[in-house]
């Protein structure tokens, strides 16, 4: 049940996304966002939807995967479609009972949606396509200027790393503490929110005994191969910027370009379209 | 109360692509008062097994009925079956957490909603029934040696009375003597108490000197079902699945190979040396006869 | 050669209750000398708690002497500036397989140690093939430590110290939570490591089985070290080892218990064909 969740994970395939260096792939990813909410009206979308279905055409991750993960935000998607679909003040379309829904209402509900649609689905075509490794590599490069701060960046960069490596594992822990109490005739489900906060206890308290031991047992194992920090370290897989990587980034700002062009031009074509009509 | 598992099926990941088969079909019956070794490697079905015995897992399809009632059906009350067919896990002492000994042990019998009293006098019986000293039962359970945290898990669910009690590798991870203590515990308590004891393990030479009956499951399902004498007798079988005879018996295979005269269905020290003597007896008689 | 000396080391540590007040000290090692010749394979019995982990801790400046003094490769562990050359001499693997791989996919926490000690790209790569070979490990590069078994976890933990080419590997309680097979496996990665590598071996366990083909085994006991030699003289003392509540391999076991019966059966047999061959030099005798 806890290995269900896909966002986050990884799909192993052979396409030009996996091979794109992390830090374009992060890069793209906060571009794309900020672009959600810079681009404009349904032209800048429909720019947006472009670019999104020709990345996951090129990744060659299968689309149902990436809904798959998406199930799990559903409701939370579902929550803030409501809320602005009747809480937002203007011209009153429908009105039920005392709830009104108005024009600017469902006009937000419906950009708002698509919105976080697609950042969701953006921001999980990176992570599907990048080893959580090369992910931390990426940001640790790309992180780097920090260091001059005096910003520990090699370090959070390791930290989110080992994390990344013991989650499954620790969900699979979870995962047997709790069939163990529920084999002693624990009751995780029944009672109100104390008593349930409280029938966790069972299950926290081991889970963090051991992952302390966990962390221990590590950080000797780290110590006895040699590892003291990120100086004069050497990478096995060091991250270099190939043709690909340029080209990616040409066709980001191409895409950031036609965007913001889109969105501010096509409205005033097509008025001028429906004018000349 | 018998246990039935009727062509037990259990697929994980059912309708995706990922879709692994770890039970097949098994059909057994767990009759009262029987001390049984479940053997297989990792990966054989045997965990995946005992967790429906108890309704931790659901089987895909087939029954599992306890003292005749499907526990699958509407209304079958889980936590009945729960106190009735003990589990321990693997590594049971991960489970504790308690800030003592005596309140972890408390945990399962406060589960099933008795007073406050009897919950005290089962978790102490329990204790006394896996032989820890009174000394440690306020101590914190975290404290202790693996033995004993693994003494105090296991009367963690001994505490609710079962009638049935399934022990997942007991020994994982002790040294010879701790698990020679564990082993030794859990038989005297199957003579104490007379419930039915399961004890799952891939380890032969751990049970062949316990238990009367052996289930061997392979790729999820039953290879053998029979007195562990007869089950040794497959022992080239066995050992093409990654487990293996106790080392007795290959001893006295080997002396038979070469001619001599013994027969190869010893499987502990004690009764491989018996036959050594008989054999050197008749040996003997007939070379004073000559 | 040496690789390893140890001097009357002496390890304590103090025991505090929960204000932090000391309760006591416990000496987990207790006047302990021994030395390791280079090429090796020297197996350390005994039970938890006897002190044995944590002497092996001592070889790989994990831990440091309380008294007495350690050698690795004739560099003294307590001196600072040694420590980094003294863990690449000596490297170690724990027992828990999940515990000691940090990265995410199986060549890459081979090419740890390599990295953390400043290897070139391209030889960490030669390195990552040759260990991976070694342990016969290779055709999993790719994958995910998650996904591989127990001992195969093992194995990719010995091969990521193996990349970076130690002199002695010691190995602690590497199949202590492993079943049957992956015991098997590991054990056989290490004496292929110290049969073709030559790589110095000190295994720390407590199964009987995996010491036997050592060069030299010693058996602890209260942070002592009780028992020592071939494993031949060591499993000659079968009542020894049984009050040390210590496995001892069936057909020792078993030949033990006949010689007690009165048969002329030598001590410290250790496979079947030795078995035989004693009962049949019996009947010579006896009959």
């Amino acid at each position: 049940m806890l290995r269900d969740i896909t966002l986050g994970q990884y799909y192993q395939a052979d396409s030009v996304i996996h091979k794109l260096d992390p830090r374009v792939k992060l890069g793209t990813t906060i571009i794309f966002i900020i672009s959600l909410f810079v681009f404009q009206g349904a032209w800048g979308y429909a720019v947006a939807a472009l670019f999104l279905a020709l990345v996951i055409k090129l990744s060659k991750v299968p689309f149902q995967f990436m809904v798959k993960g998406m199930k799990a935000i559903v409701f939370l998607l579902l929550i803030t479609v409501i809320f602005n679909l009747f809480l937002t003040p203007g011209e009153p379309l429908v009105t039920v009972w005392k709830l009104t829904i108005t024009k600017e209402g469902l006009r937000m509900a419906v950009f708002l949606s698509i919105r976080l649609g697609f950042l969701i689905i953006g921001s999980s075509v990176m992570t599907l396509t990048t080893t959580p490794n090369q992910l931390t590599d990426g940001l640790e490069k790309m992180l780097k200027p920090l260091n001059k701060i005096k910003v520990p960046v090699h370090e959070i960069a390791m930290m989110m790393s080992i994390a990344l490596r013991f989650i499954p594992i620790l969900m699979e822990e979870t995962d047997k503490i709790m069939k163990a109490q529920l084999a002693r005739c624990a009751d995780f489900e029944s009672g109100n929110l104390i008593k349930k906060a409280k029938s966790l206890v069972p299950l926290l308290v081991p889970l963090f005994i051991s992952a302390f031991r966990r962390a221990n047992d590590l950080a000797m194992a780290m110590e006895a191969r040699c590892y003291r920090g990120g100086d004069n370290r050497t990478k096995m897989k060091p991250l270099h910027y190939e043709k690909r990587d340029y080209i990616a980034y040409a066709i980001v700002a191409c895409y950031v370009i036609l965007g913001i062009a889109a969105g501010k031009l096509m409205p005033l074509l097509v008025s001028g379209i429906i004018q000349l009509v | 109360m018998p246990i039935i598992l009727d062509k037990v099926s259990h697929v994980y990941g059912q309708d995706t692509a990922m879709a692994v088969t770890a039970l097949k079909n098994v059909s057994l019956v767990i009759p009262d008062g029987q001390f049984i070794g479940l053997i297989g490697h990792t990966g054989s079905g045997k965990s995946t097994l005992v967790q429906h015995l108890n309704g931790l897992m659901k089987a895909t399809s087939g029954s599992i009925y306890f003292n005749g009632e499907d526990i699958d059906a509407e209304g079958f009350d889980k936590k009945m079956l729960r106190s009735k067919v003990g589990l321990v896990f693997q590594y049971p002492e991960h489970q504790l957490f308690e800030t003592d000994v005596f309140a972890d042990v408390c945990f399962g019998p406060k589960n099933l909603g008795l007073s406050k009293k009897e919950v005290e006098l089962r978790a102490y019986e329990a204790l006394k029934l896996v032989g820890l000293e009174d000394a440690y039962f306020y101590q914190s359970p975290f404290d202790l040696s693996g033995g004993q945290k693994r003494r105090v898990a296991i009367a963690g669910v001994l505490a609710m009375k079962p009638e049935v009690l399934v022990l997942d590798e007991p020994t994982a991870g002790l040294d010879p003597k701790g698990r020679d203590e564990i082993l030794d515990q859990i038989s005297r308590l199957k003579k104490e108490t007379g419930m039915t004891v399961i004890l799952v393990s891939h380890s032969m030479d751990d049970v062949a000197k316990y238990v009367e009956r052996i289930i061997v499951m392979n790729k999820g399902s039953v290879m053998y079902d029979d007195a562990p004498r007869e089950v040794f007798r497959h022992y080239q079988e066995l050992e093409q699945i990654g487990l293996a005879a106790p080392q007795v018996t290959y001893i006295m295979k080997d002396l038979q190979d070469h001619g001599y005269d013994v027969s190869d269905e010893a499987t502990t020290i004690e009764k491989a040396k018996e036959e050594i003597k008989s054999w050197f007896a008749r040996l003997s008689a007939v070379g004073k006869g000559r | 050669m040496d690789i390893i000396n140890i001097k009357d080391l002496i390890f304590e540590y103090i025991r505090r209750d929960e204000e932090g007040n000391v309760e006591g000290v416990t000496t987990a090692v207790d006047d302990v000398s021994l030395d390791v010749k280079q090429g090796d394979f020297v197996a350390i019995l005994g039970h938890n708690g006897s002190g044995k982990s944590t002497l092996a801790k001592h070889m790989n400046a994990i831990l440091y002497p309380t008294e007495g003094t350690v050698w690795v490769d004739g560099k003294d562990t307590q001196k600072d500036e040694y420590v980094w050359d003294i863990r690449q001499t000596a490297g170690m693997v724990f027992q828990n397989p999940d515990n000691q791989i940090i990265g995410q996919i199986v060549e890459e926490d081979v090419g740890f140690g390599p990295e953390n000690m400043g290897v070139p790209t391209e030889e960490i790569w030669e390195r990552v093939e040759e260990s991976l070979k070694a342990v016969g490990m290779y055709e999993f590069r790719k994958f995910s430590p998650n996904k591989l078994s127990g001992g195969q976890k093992q194995r990719v933990s010995i091969a990521g110290v193996i990349a970076m080419h130690p002199k002695c590997i010691i190995l602690d309680e590497p199949t202590a939570m492993l079943d049957p097979k992956g015991r098997k496996e590991v054990i056989r990665a290490v004496r292929a490591l110290n049969d073709v590598e030559r790589i110095t071996v000190i295994l720390i366990t407590h199964y009987m089985e995996e010491v036997i083909y050592a060069d030299k085994v010693y058996v602890m006991d209260k942070g002592k070290v009780t028992l020592q030699g071939t494993p031949r003289e060591v499993f000659s003392e079968v009542e020894r080892l049984k009050e040390l509540r210590l496995d001892v391999p069936q057909v020792t076991l078993l030949a033990h218990e006949l010689r007690k019966e009165g048969f002329p059966i030598p001590k410290g047999i250790l496979t079947k064909e030795e078995f035989r061959e004693a009962l049949d030099s019996c009947i010579k005798e006896m009959l």
